[in-house]
């Protein structure tokens, strides 16, 4: 248990500038606040004499202090591109947490899709949501301390609802940016996602920084995936070098429902991304994939739960990650078959490439297995990269450097080709290339 | 126990559930119930001991007394009463102890016997030299002679602390400090007896050491410390055995065993634990709470755990290799059994300091009944241990659906020129295996025997050939009402 | 030797077998021809007693007791062997061990005297060289890394050592090349005795050139659709089994 501090307190460190007054007094909303709220309060942050974040020290964080709301208008040449003009259904930008309908695009989307900013939803309809919201992401569970924090100051974010039978094929890109020029700055985005049975939508997350500074994104997400419906959701997390990354995402799929996520990290200087999915009825499927490339000081911390509580379910996980300096990787990945879950299967894979002497990386995959006909897995590397495949490629003739950058670009690349949604492959892969040419410049974070 | 019966035949052989679930009739002298200060001193003193080690004993019980229980394990127990427990229980006997066989116990002898253990050195296997632990004390010691013509010291540690201080003080808590963790803590404060081996530098050890360990004093808990020092260039096989009588109250078994193996020593050290497990409603069964640590201090050390886990209600051990020296390996070859109601939370600590050093895990868990067991293991990189591997390979078994099998392996890389590669699996007792085995005759329950021996072969093969087959035989016992 | 009336079976409530009924004489060979899916398969393991194949209708008679109310091992016991189409691999099991245990379990259910290690080994090295059997196929675990031609020889040596009174071969010369089939019908052949019966499944009539059967049978959607003599298979060999599978329907 970490420090604890008085309600009150929280909401002076944290809240500071969080969004609140945009919304209008709904006494079941501020309910929601003020109990996630006291949980915060009451277990302080997270410290590594907690199992689920012993290898992650939240101490840079607590060295921050938040300054007021930042007012800088950013202009629409500011947006980074991930993807290419036309190739999202729709374009939802938030500026430290906040929607700006200015920077974000309008076209029309198939009936039955509603994809926008939470807030404006809460205000439209406040009520219709109420049954959503936080009961996922209720900050039941090992330490949702974090989570607690987001849903204390929950205001914006995306909100996606697909209604049953809907399918939309382009994805909803949303843009989340910070930005800190004077003070730094906290913000809470939430996230809330409702697909209904038969739907199908793909969700493309981009994180980035605009003009440095240091600011704490703590990110709260939930999605339902109800039956035979599929979410693809991926993300991009580019943030400014002096930025914290904070990701709690919680999912819970429906019998014959696909939950296919991605994290592509290679931002931020402290970084999490925990994701617990519940696999409730029988053919649920989930996969949880990412890549981390890292240099300098950074950290990033990939921690995955998932639960088998239904029979048939499945779930395929894959992380590799390269690290570079005294960067650190964590990676902690959890499979829980419960005694329902007969016939279930899982399988787990963590690798990592170190390229420098200071780097480090923990893994922990864990198996909690209570049904007897399963199939589960896990495995777990870290190392060097190939010796005989570097000398390989130098006998051919290719630099070091280069050779180097071909088999890290390799070892990451099956991870990205594997994605169900091919479109995105190439940016991923180009994100990729913009990381290794980084360090040819020794432009290190 | 002889080596060259063919296992199966004795799998068929043996009906008994636990066998060696009985009592000795014998007259113990006993200190009185509980743990204090005074049970320390009245240890210490029964012993003999010098006032360092008294010294050392109250720093441990001191500390003790702050120390939380470990909570982290996958196990579930009411928390432990210490004060409703002996420490400290002895054959009692004419002279201070047993100068030689002859004067033993004629009852201790036929326990023994009982046990498959032979204490009359005519009636031993060559090559096996047993150290007999009688609940508190060590009651026999054979091939003394033998061992001491090479300058083998093969004692009971409390003898070793009268006739060789220097080495007990100069190892004793070297590899375990006295406050490593709650139970390894109050064995250095309570410690009674278990085996001191030091070998000579260049030394072979020519048979295999063997220390058998024997709970029998009812409300006893049974705090043994072993300490083995392998002097540079020398070489041994050590041998550990556990039985308990079948009793209704749970006991403590507290033990350290603490191994330095020096430049271009090697250990093997190999267990068969078979305490009692308890009934199957979970009533009764020793607590299995052990910390059993290596240090490969020397340059091309080696140290090498075997175990072969079927007892005990509870067990809480993880055989740890820390491996200092350069090109020192480190290996864990574990089996570990639960049935009905047993818990074992179980697996290695790899640490990994000095350069090209290695280390290999090869751990089979068999669950079966209602028991809950995991794998718990540390695989630790440190930045200085450049081109140090590990390979880790770790696979559970279920049988039945009331059980549960878990792994839990920490990995922590340092250094790039490492290689760590960990791969786990867990799945069900195949059907077809089973269906092919009943095929051609083979009984459900033999066949269940027949491919949990070969789901364990690879971790079997590694134990020297007298315990290989008494452990293939408690595979099939261990398992028995697991199916149909 | 077996007598099987109106066998009905289902695997997963699908019903696969459908009223069979089949006679073999002691010292007869029978063999069982029939597409994929006809239930051919699903014969071997009920006449074995595999799990997960319940017989909902019909009697099974097998040396005057009813085989259906056996254990697998008690069919074993008495001399029920089948040959496995896709022998199973079990890692880590000497195949000497195996097939000792296999020896004197079934010795055991016949009142025979168990063989000691030793003893065991000279009827196994008997065994293996009449069958032509590579030694390492015995230091190996069982089938584990075996080749397809190689899990069928184990098959038939496990067969020739646990000397059975019906043996049924499933699918036995899938997977093998010429060669190894001619072994594997030499094994078999040499069997034929008048106290032993034989029923081969499969899908070729390549098998029964060198095994001759005293009658063929085809199997049809669960049912016996024809009988006749060794001369049935050469017919269905030029015809297919077209015909056979739309009289049934």
């Amino acid at each position: 248990m970490g420090e604890q501090l008085a309600t009150a307190d929280i909401l002076q460190k944290y809240g500071t500038g969080a969004a609140r007054a945009e919304t209008p007094a709904q006494p079941w909303l501020e309910s929601l606040r003020t109990g996630a709220r006291e949980r915060a309060a009451a277990a302080g942050l997270p410290t590594p004499k907690q199992e689920s974040w012993k290898y992650t020290n939240l101490r840079p964080l607590e060295k921050l202090a938040f300054g007021p709301r930042s007012q800088d208008q950013i202009g629409i040449d500011r947006l980074p591109n991930l993807l290419p003009q036309g190739q999202s259904a729709r374009r939802l930008v938030f500026v430290n947490g906040q929607f700006r309908a200015d920077l974000s695009t309008r076209a029309a989307l198939p009936e039955g899709v509603r994809a926008g900013s939470l807030a404006n939803a809460l205000a439209e309809d406040g009520a219709g949501l109420k049954d959503l919201l936080g009961r996922i992401a209720n900050g039941d569970g090992e330490d949702q301390a974090m989570l607690d924090l987001n849903t204390a100051f929950v205001s914006d974010g995306l909100f996606l609802h697909v209604a049953v039978g809907v399918r939309i094929d382009l994805p909803i890109e949303v843009i989340y940016l910070g930005t800190a020029p004077r003070e730094p700055q906290a913000f809470h985005p939430r996230c809330l996602i409702a697909m209904e049975e038969n739907s199908s939508a793909i969700v493309v997350e981009h994180h980035a920084g605009i003009g440095g500074g240091a600011y704490f994104a703590n990110h709260g997400c939930e999605a339902r995936i109800g039956e035979r419906a599929e979410l693809r959701h991926y993300k991009v997390q580019a943030e400014a070098d002096d930025a914290i990354h904070m990701a709690n995402v919680h999912v819970e799929v429906g019998a014959g429902g696909v939950y296919d996520s991605f994290a592509l990290t290679r931002g931020a200087r402290l970084s999490r991304n925990e994701v617990r999915v519940r696999l409730e009825a029988p053919g649920a499927e989930c996969h949880l994939n990412g890549v981390y490339m890292l240099r300098g000081d950074q950290h990033c911390d990939n921690t995955t739960a998932i639960e088998h509580l239904a029979p048939e379910t499945s779930s395929r996980e894959v992380f590799k990650g390269v690290l570079d300096d005294r960067a650190r990787g964590v990676f902690q990945g959890k499979i829980v078959v419960h005694p329902k879950a007969q016939k279930s299967d899982g399988h787990q894979l963590s690798k990592a490439l170190l390229l420098s002497d200071s780097a480090e990386m923990d893994a922990k995959p864990e198996l909690e297995i209570y049904a007897d006909d399963v199939k589960c897995s896990h495995g777990a590397t870290a190392g060097d990269m190939d010796p005989d495949a570097l000398f390989y490629l130098r006998a051919r003739g290719i630099p070091e450097a280069t050779a180097r950058h071909m088999l890290i670009e390799a070892f990451l690349s099956d991870t990205i080709n594997s994605l169900a949604a091919k479109g995105l492959c190439p940016a991923l892969m180009s994100s990729v290339g913009h990381w290794l040419s980084d360090a040819a410049t020794g432009d290190a974070p | 126990m002889a080596a060259n019966v063919e296992t199966l035949e004795q799998v068929q052989a043996v009906t008994e559930k636990y066998k060696y679930g009985f009592v000795t009739d014998i007259e113990t002298e006993t200190a009185p119930k509980g743990l204090s200060e005074d049970i320390v001193r009245f240890i210490s003193h029964k012993k003999n001991e010098p006032e360092w080690l008294l010294a050392w004993r109250l720093k441990a019980y001191r500390h003790w007394l702050t120390m939380p229980e470990p909570q982290w394990a996958h196990v579930d127990f009411p928390p432990l009463d210490y004060q409703d427990s002996y420490y400290y229980s002895a054959p009692k006997s004419k002279t201070d102890g047993p100068k030689s066989l002859e004067e033993v116990d004629p009852e201790l002898l036929k326990t023994y016997e009982k046990l498959g253990i032979p204490l009359k050195e005519q009636e031993m296997l060559a090559g096996v030299a047993v150290d007999a632990v009688f609940d508190s004390v060590s009651v026999a010691t054979t091939f003394k002679g033998k061992l001491e013509e090479q300058g083998i010291i093969f004692c009971p540690i409390s003898e070793a602390v009268q006739n060789h201080p220097e080495l007990v003080r100069q190892y004793l808590g070297s590899v375990v400090p006295a406050a490593d963790n709650k139970h390894a803590c109050l064995n250095s404060a309570v410690f009674t007896d278990g085996s001191f081996v030091y070998i000579p530098k260049g030394v072979r050890c020519p048979m295999e050491l063997s220390t058998y360990f024997r709970i029998n004093a009812a409300n006893t808990g049974q705090f043994e410390r072993t300490l083995i020092i392998a002097d540079a260039g020398s070489y041994v096989s050590y041998l550990e055995g556990c039985t308990a009588p079948m009793r209704d109250e749970h006991q403590l078994h507290a033990a350290v065993v603490e191994l330095v193996a020096l430049d271009d020593a090697e250990i093997k050290y190999s267990t068969v634990q078979n305490w009692y497990p308890g009934d199957e409603n979970g009533v009764g069964g020793i607590y299995n709470f052990v910390t059993k640590r290596g240090a490969c201090r020397g340059h091309n050390s080696k140290i090498s755990w075997t175990q072969v886990e079927t007892g005990s209600a509870i067990t809480w051990k993880y055989p740890s290799c820390i491996l200092q020296g350069d090109n020192s390996v480190g290996e864990f070859y574990s089996v570990a059994i639960t049935n009905n109601m047993q818990q074992a939370d179980t697996g290695t600590k790899m640490i990994h300091l000095g350069k090209n050093t290695r280390s290999r895990i090869v751990s089979k868990g068999i669950s079966a009944g209602r028991s809950q067991q995991t794998y718990r293991g540390l695989v630790k990189i440190s930045p200085k241990a450049q081109g140090a591997r590990n390979h880790t390979q770790c696979d559970s078994l279920l049988i039945g659906d009331l059980c549960g099998a878990h792994t839990v392996p920490y990995i922590e890389c340092r250094n790039r020129g490492a290689v760590v590669e960990h791969e786990a699996t867990t799945s069900k007792i195949s059907e077809d295996q089973l269906f092919y085995c009943r095929q051609r005759g083979i009984s459900q329950e033999d066949a269940v025997a027949l491919v949990v021996n070969g789901f364990c072969r690879e971790v079997l093969q590694q134990l020297p050939m007298e315990f290989a087959v008494e452990a293939q035989k408690l595979v099939g016992i261990s398992l028995e009402g697991s199916v149909g | 030797m077996l007598e099987i009336k109106n066998l009905h079976a289902t695997v997963g409530g699908k019903g696969i077998l459908n009223g069979l009924d089949l006679t073999i004489g002691a010292g007869e060979v029978h063999a069982i021809m029939g597409p994929n899916g006809s239930g051919k398969s699903t014969l071997s393991y009920v006449l074995s007693g595999r799990e997960g194949y319940e017989v909902t209708e019909g009697e099974v008679a097998y040396q005057g007791r009813n085989l259906l109310e056996m254990e697998p091992e008690e069919r074993a016991g008495a001399g029920v062997f089948l040959a496995f189409q896709y022998p199973v691999e079990i890692p880590g099991v000497p195949n000497t061990t195996f097939l000792r245990e296999a020896v004197n379990a079934v010795r055991k259910y016949k009142g025979a005297p168990t063989l000691d290690p030793m003893a065991f080994l000279k009827v196994l090295r008997a065994k293996i060289k009449e069958l032509q059997v590579p030694d390492d196929l015995l230091k190996r675990a069982v089938n584990v890394g075996f080749s397809g031609g190689e899990k069928k020889r184990n098959e038939i040596l496990q067969m020739a050592l646990l000397d059975p009174s019906l043996a049924i071969l499933d699918e036995t010369d899938s997977g093998l090349d010429i060669d190894a089939l001619k072994t594997v019908a030499d094994g078999v052949n040499a069997m034929r005795a008048p106290d032993r019966s034989v029923l081969v499944i499969t899908h070729y009539q390549r098998l029964l050139d060198y095994i001759v059967p005293d009658r063929v049978h085809v199997l049809a959607h669960g049912r016996i659709v024809r009988s006749g003599g060794k001369e049935l298979a050469l017919e269905l060999e030029k015809t297919g089994y077209a015909g056979f599978t739309g009289e049934a329907a």
